[in-house]
């Protein structure tokens, strides 16, 4: 199957200031990706390379097999087949919500814009509203309008800066479920880029996690959390802590919790210290064992706890418990390691 | 990334995406910025040019005198607008007393008040054989010379005139950036031990002080600029000067290099200005606003502070502005006939066609600036938005030098090669006369396009470009409708500037073509004060249009909301 989109040693640089450093990554029809990082990693940089908005200092992109930015060479924004749905949404507001949607339409017949009109409407579930001007609707209400106006014009790419980022976290989850769902069923190649890994979760297929820059990981959310490629992905997605081992066999790693089975990625000689990520699911709260840890803090989540323990070594470690296990600060519980993956790092 | 591309990183990354839409705008708008600056180039280029026998008698003479005249009057004229327009903003915008509404956007009417019309409705007031005079003698039995009277046509009259009507321009920033001012910082001193009094002069007059300055130095560009109330009273100052030079004279190189000396004054003005404006955005000291408490005043002081501000008003609008229309009532049906028309339809045809062009101008800048972005487009606009700090004078002496030389060459080269006199082509027209105001006001136009494109998000731009739109298309179909209000306002305010001009109108018109700022000033002159009084009138009316929607945009914008 030929991609949708590929970034081929992407370099952008606002000046002197280098922003990208050879991205690469490609997508397929009908897939929907995500580039995830935390703000100033240059993500949103390569969602307006992809747009034209930026000319690019090296490399290329390609949209449908076809190149429209390179050094030297820039395809105008309006000649890339692409939608795009912005942070502030940027709805016209002296046109109606059908106009808004019908904008991109400028080529097709009056009875065809009609048409295409009705149906994205219909699928956003803003059919009450096609008179309404944007001021006269909720964030909720003004996000999908901003979707049926991108989607409108069956664009090749369909790219969202932080569609979700000034909403509360309930309308977030919502949205994140009802867009992926509308985007599946129209069949659209989608990119998102985002810095909260929840949203990225819920609605990408596969995800690429920035940092300054560069691509750190690219892969599906599991195992981004289960087998993160390195420290900086390991601590930006999800919880966890890093404590020192030493490997034992080319199979498991000792460390103050214990004996830790798994297959570790490079062959280390025995002996050799490394250092372990330890998960908050790892860490398996178990009043019979015989290991033990003081509660030093905890955070209620519902239907878990997430408590904060120290051992007697002083390496604290974080273990996720039933929430019908209550205890308290400075009270000493019995835990027990349950390690799926097996995660290590070099000393430095 | 957004934060990066927001802030000041913001023109490099636009400025690349620039380099994908050369074409003939960025040309055009170096171009046009160009051709915009040569009245000024024009006279600066006078500072280096050897002088000739008539300017060494000018330096012999008179220059002393202009300098010391020029210097007086903006050493006054600062000291009396720092004076009411100070007073005026913190009493309007930290206090609480009767009739403050009403004086917070009345206080502008002075604005719509032109220094010469001002001038001489006073001068007609309180001159010997003027009514106040003619009262005192009357009620005194006293003669000619049996009493003091302040003599109205003098420096000091000159200070007081200019004060009255452009206070608003320091009363306006400074109320604006007393209203700016987060509640906090006046709270935090309060809690650190200044009480109301000390934490104005410690903490609210300092942070407001840039926007004062710039307040401050916008009139004193008007009090350079003014030629018509110096010239009514008979002052040598630069403009005068300049004026007697050229025609009394007639030494155009002489009155150039006069000219050229105000211009220096003027720039430092002007960086005075970006200096302290810049200042001004620092000293905002947070996004989150709240009104500022009012110090309730009752009883005696709030009489005072009733008092304070209605002076201004009355002396500075209410006064002239009933003493016009009791002329006028007197005298219009004489002086409203076939040519009183004709002079004001032709005010009317040059302003609109002045102030049309100058908007189409403003969008073609304006829109460039923001599609483009490169430094060189910058600093063409910014260029061409200096002219509204150049007095008209010296607009009109760079404009006229130039096209005379032109005209000149050609007419000498047609000459020379087909012994055809081409004559005056440009010189005396209406074209020169329309460039000189575009040159002045365009910078009106600009400022008023570029506010109103600011508050249009560059979002929008994108969307619409990302949905296939061309950045022309995208102009026309999302910009000019949402931005209808700021582009009728620049229309608004440049028909009224040009309606109100006066040096560069009385230099450049062409022969016998009359508006109604120079009927009545030429009346005036002739000490025919209310037989002037219909045009001025009608100017003053007019004038009052950009000060209502002014004062309407003060009262619906509170800083923060």
């Amino acid at each position: 199957m030929t991609s949708q989109l590929d970034i081929e040693k992407l370099d952008v640089s606002y000046g002197d200031n280098q922003v990208l450093r050879q991205i690469s990554f490609s997508l397929q029809p009908g897939n929907i990706g995500c580039i995830l990082g935390p703000s100033g990693c240059g993500k949103t940089t390569v969602l307006r390379a992809i747009a034209g908005f930026e000319p690019v200092l090296g490399g290329r992109i390609l949209i449908n097999q076809v190149e429209v930015s390179s050094s030297y060479f820039c395809v105008a924004p309006e000649k890339r087949d692409i939608g795009m749905i912005f942070q502030d949404f940027a709805l016209f507001p002296h046109l109606s919500v059908a106009d808004n949607i019908g904008f991109g339409l400028k080529s097709w017949s009056s009875g065809q814009q009609q048409t295409r009109v009705r149906e994205m409407l219909a699928i956003t579930g803003m059919l009450a509203y096609g008179q309404a001007y944007p001021h006269q609707l909720s964030g909720g209400q003004q996000q999908r309008v901003a979707l049926a106006r991108a989607m409108a014009p069956r664009p090749g790419l369909l790219l969202m800066d932080e569609p979700f980022s000034g909403m509360d976290i309930d309308l977030r989850k919502q949205l994140a479920r009802e867009v992926r769902n509308i985007l599946k069923q129209e069949n659209i190649t989608a990119i998102l880029v985002t810095h909260d890994q929840h949203e990225a979760f819920a609605i990408a297929d596969n995800i690429c996690v920035m940092d300054e820059g560069r691509i750190q990981q690219q892969d599906t959310g599991y195992n981004l959390y289960h087998q993160p490629a390195n420290r900086f992905v390991a601590n930006f997605i999800g919880q966890g802590v890093i404590i020192p081992g030493s490997v034992e066999s080319p199979h498991s790693v000792q460390t103050e919790l214990g004996h830790i089975e798994g297959k570790l990625p490079i062959s280390h000689a025995t002996g050799t210290e490394v250092d372990v990520l330890i998960r908050p699911d790892d860490v398996i709260h178990d009043d019979s064992s015989s290991e033990t840890a003081i509660v030093i803090d905890k955070s209620f989540l519902g239907a878990d706890f997430l408590y904060y323990l120290r051992m007697d070594s002083g390496i604290e470690v974080l273990c996720l418990a039933p929430s019908h296990h209550n205890h308290k600060i400075n009270e000493r519980i019995g835990i027990r390691l349950d390690v799926d993956h097996l995660v290590i790092f070099d000393r430095n | 990334m957004r934060g990066i591309s927001e802030n000041s990183l913001g023109w490099v990354i636009r400025n690349r995406t620039s380099e994908l839409l050369k074409g003939w705008w960025q040309p055009g708008i170096l171009l046009a910025a160009l051709i915009f600056s040569i009245p000024v180039l024009t006279i600066a280029s006078f500072l280096l040019q050897p002088s000739g026998d008539v300017w060494q008698h000018l330096v012999d003479t008179v220059l002393t005198g202009y300098l010391i005249n020029s210097a007086l009057l903006t050493l006054g004229v600062g000291l009396g607008t720092l004076s009411i327009g100070v007073t005026c903003a913190w009493l309007t915008s930290l206090c609480q007393f009767p009739g403050k509404k009403l004086f917070i956007w009345a206080l502008l009417l002075p604005l719509a008040m032109p220094a010469y019309i001002i001038a001489y409705t006073y001068t007609g007031m309180f001159d010997f054989a003027g009514p106040v005079q003619t009262l005192i003698r009357d009620w005194t039995g006293w003669g000619y010379g049996d009493y003091y009277f302040p003599e109205v046509r003098s420096l000091g009259g000159a200070i007081v005139m200019l004060s009255l009507v452009l206070y608003p321009y320091v009363y306006l920033l400074a109320r604006a950036a007393f209203l700016e001012q987060s509640v906090c910082v006046i709270e935090v001193s309060r809690t650190l031990g200044c009480n109301a009094w000390s934490s104005f002069y410690r903490v609210a007059l300092p942070l407001a002080r840039p926007a004062i300055v710039a307040g401050l130095s916008l009139a004193l560009m008007e009090t350079l600029a003014d030629y018509g109330t110096v010239s009514y009273f008979g002052l040598g100052v630069f403009t005068t000067g300049i004026f007697r030079t050229w025609f009394g004279l007639g030494d155009s190189a002489a009155a150039a290099k006069l000219a050229a000396i105000l211009l220096l004054f003027v720039f430092t003005l002007i960086v005075i200005e970006r200096w302290s404006r810049n200042r001004a955005q620092y000293h905002h000291t947070t996004n989150r606003y709240r009104q500022l408490p009012q110090f309730q005043l009752t009883g005696f002081r709030a009489l005072i502070a009733f008092v304070a501000c209605l002076l201004p008003l009355l002396f500075g609008f209410l006064l002239p502005a009933s003493q016009l229309g009791l002329w006028a009532l007197d005298t219009y049906t004489v002086m409203v006939d076939a040519s009183f028309i004709r002079l004001t339809l032709n005010t009317i045809l040059l302003g609109l066609s002045t102030a049309v062009l100058a908007v189409l101008l403003a969008l073609f800048f304006a829109y460039g600036k923001r599609v483009l972005a490169s430094k060189l487009v910058f600093a063409s606009v910014r260029v061409v938005a200096t002219g509204y700090a150049i007095p008209g004078t010296i607009i009109a002496v760079g404009v006229i030098i130039p096209l005379a030389w032109f005209d000149n060459t050609l007419d000498a080269y047609m000459r020379d090669q087909f012994e055809i006199s081409t004559g005056l082509l440009l010189s005396g027209t209406l074209f020169a006369l329309m460039f000189a105001y575009l040159v002045r006001f365009l910078a009106v136009s600009i400022q008023s396009v570029e506010s109103g494109l600011a508050k249009i998000r560059l979002s929008m731009d994108e969307a619409a470009r990302s949905m296939g739109y061309k950045p022309a298309e995208t102009l026309f179909r999302i910009h000019l409708p949402l931005m209808k209000g700021s582009v009728l306002t620049a229309l608004l305010i440049v028909f009224v500037d040009v309606m109100k001009e006066l040096p560069a109108t009385l230099i450049l018109r062409p022969f016998n073509f009359n508006t109604l700022a120079v009927r009545a000033f030429e009346l005036a002159s002739d000490e025919r004060l209310a037989d002037s009084s219909t045009a001025a009138l009608m100017i003053v009316a007019v004038g009052l249009l950009p000060v209502i929607l002014l004062s309407r945009s003060i009262a619906s914008s509170r800083a923060g909301s």
